[in-house]
């Protein structure tokens, strides 16, 4: 009937795939952003936005009409082509690396033998990419220039001094972020997220690889805080100094753009720990149930968003000079150290 | 499949005419910023042209090295030092301009010719089917530089090495301080000191 092996059919499902990851993604952060005014609420003994809807569940669409009748003002001495396209950058680049997470296992299509004569099975992941991770690291060190040429085009100093600022600790914890997923590449020996999270389903689905890579994962976990710029890093926004850092002179759809990226790399640097460290969509009884996984995790990656909720409530900032010692002189040596256990570890007791 | 071929090459003129846009804007460009954009945007689309042939690894390695971590440090450097704009200054060089011509036709005529007797060789390069190429994966690259290539590859990383060593000893190096001193009877005192900058 259907040939299923038809590449524009498997280039159809994969576009259907993107369509559906992206809305998922950017419906969750919208809601991302009412449950962190929520629990930051609860943890500061307020109330917190309760007003529009049922427990204020429409605020976010309240939120977004009224970002989108906002009047965009562009600064009068600001490099407008550069001042429009930082938005875009920083949206672009933190929508991208979705479609690489492996969202659950090799799953059956329901009723599809009926339809197609044959079972059609696939991996609940849009595209299987051989080198996956290099390519979430590729997508995300672009987002670097979305902060930083933002900072530069407002003209304004507080946005120089936040985009300065994110620039030199984007690159600096990029460094030990990259380094500490090292240790996990050298379990698997693989970049591909589908067969890291499925080499993980072992021991009733809890060989998760945080049991052999606690370092890695402490390592990975700081860097990811302040790669994504949240709170205790986060400096180039520090509103106390820079008023609101490099999107001080942005307004409107164009800051919202910036708002969503910030709660997308969120989502996906959170993805990333999961699918790394917590096993991906692994969990008891995935091997039998497969229709499980996708729950476990969206579990996961729930977990890691209330995560920076809680060290938001909880943690102050950190001073510069401090950021870039902590990054410099403790999380890259630790990092390092992880990579050599790994390795040594490796060569004596593993056989792959 | 002809569409799918169809499709590809759509893509391939797409990243071409990005390529060679942003490459002529990079050269054009008074503004050092925008000419850095440009240059990223050369970059990431080379990164696309490798995608097309079947080499993943390369694509991504090219990103991340060159888009990621060369050019933010350009840009840092830039928006640090607040470059202005280059002001037109009339030409001093005369001769350069039919050497630019000159040198230009030679480029032209050289892929010309390779152009040519690719097209006209009678051995035919198999179709590259970039979906089932096993050489651009990251395996067989790991393999090859660790086995057949791994003399050039360590060559590579002494070079690295001594480049780092030559950033950091220029950026340590000491400021030597004399410090001299006259007693009352017109006797100098000499006193070397050097600075280092985590000294200071």
């Amino acid at each position: 009937m259907f040939d299923t092996n038809n590449p524009l059919l498997i280039a159809g499902a994969q576009f259907l795939g993107i369509f559906l990851a992206f809305n998922a993604v950017l419906v969750l952060t919208a809601y991302l952003s009412l449950v962190e005014r929520r629990v930051l609420a609860v943890m500061q003994g307020r109330l917190g936005p309760n007003r529009v809807g049922w427990f204020g569940l429409l605020q976010p669409l309240a939120d977004g009409i009224k970002f989108i009748f906002k009047e965009d003002i562009a600064p009068d001495k600001a490099t407008k082509f550069i001042y429009i396209l930082a938005p875009f950058i920083a949206i672009i680049s933190a929508l991208m690396t979705l479609i690489v997470y492996p969202f659950g296992p090799v799953v059956t299509l329901p009723f599809s033998e009926t339809f197609f004569g044959a079972p059609v099975t696939f991996p609940m992941t849009v595209a299987r990419m051989d080198v996956a991770l290099l390519y979430v690291l590729a997508v995300t060190s672009v987002g670097v220039y979305a902060i930083a040429l933002a900072g530069w085009s407002s003209n304004s100093k507080y946005s120089l001094m936040g985009g300065l600022r994110s620039a030199a600790q984007m690159i600096s914890y990029e460094l030990s972020l990259g380094l500490s997923l090292i240790g996990v590449i050298l379990m698997s020996g693989t970049l591909d997220l589908f067969s890291i999270a499925e080499q993980q389903g072992g021991w009733f689905g809890m060989k998760w690889n945080i049991f052999f890579q606690p370092l890695g994962f402490f390592v990975y976990l700081i860097s990811a805080i302040a790669e994504t710029n949240r709170v205790p890093f986060d400096l180039p926004e520090a509103e106390t100094e820079l008023v609101a850092g490099f999107h001080t002179e942005y307004s409107a759809m164009k800051f919202a753009l910036f708002f969503i990226a910030e709660y997308v790399n969120m989502t996906t640097v959170s993805m990333l720990a999961a699918t790394l460290f917590l096993g991906g969509f692994q969990g008891p009884f995935v091997a039998e149930f497969p229709i499980l996984g996708p729950f476990y995790f969206v579990a996961k990656v729930f977990f890691f968003l209330f995560l920076y909720i809680w060290l938001r409530g909880t943690l102050p900032r950190f001073r510069f000079d401090q950021l870039m010692n902590f990054g410099w002189k403790f999380l890259l040596p630790v990092a390092l150290l992880n990579i050599i256990l790994t390795a040594t570890i490796a060569v004596f007791f593993y056989s792959r | 499949m002809i569409i799918a071929d169809l499709f590809q090459t759509l893509i391939w003129i797409v990243l071409a005419g990005l390529a060679i846009g942003s490459g002529v804007a990079m050269v054009v460009q008074r503004n050092p910023l925008y000419a850095a954009i440009s240059l990223i945007g050369v970059f990431i689309s080379f990164a696309g042209f490798y995608l097309l042939l079947g080499a993943p690894f390369i694509a991504a390695v090219q990103v991340i090295v060159y888009a990621g971590a060369i050019m933010v440090l350009v840009v840092f450097v830039i928006m640090l030092l607040n470059v202005e704009e280059e002001v037109r200054k009339p030409l001093r060089l005369k001769f350069l301009i039919p050497a630019a011509i000159f040198g230009a036709a030679i480029l032209f005529a050289q892929a010309a010719f390779i152009i040519y007797s690719v097209g006209a060789s009678p051995v035919r390069v198999p179709n590259a089917d970039a979906a089932n190429s096993q050489i651009g994966l990251t395996k067989s690259i790991g393999t090859g530089l660790f086995t057949d290539y791994l003399l050039p590859f360590e060559i590579t990383s002494i070079l690295i090495l001594m480049a780092i060593v030559g950033a950091i000893t220029l950026a340590r190096r000491p400021t030597v301080l004399l410090l001299v001193e006259e007693d009352y009877d017109g006797k100098k005192h000499v006193e070397r000191r050097t600075l280092k900058i985590d000294n200071i």
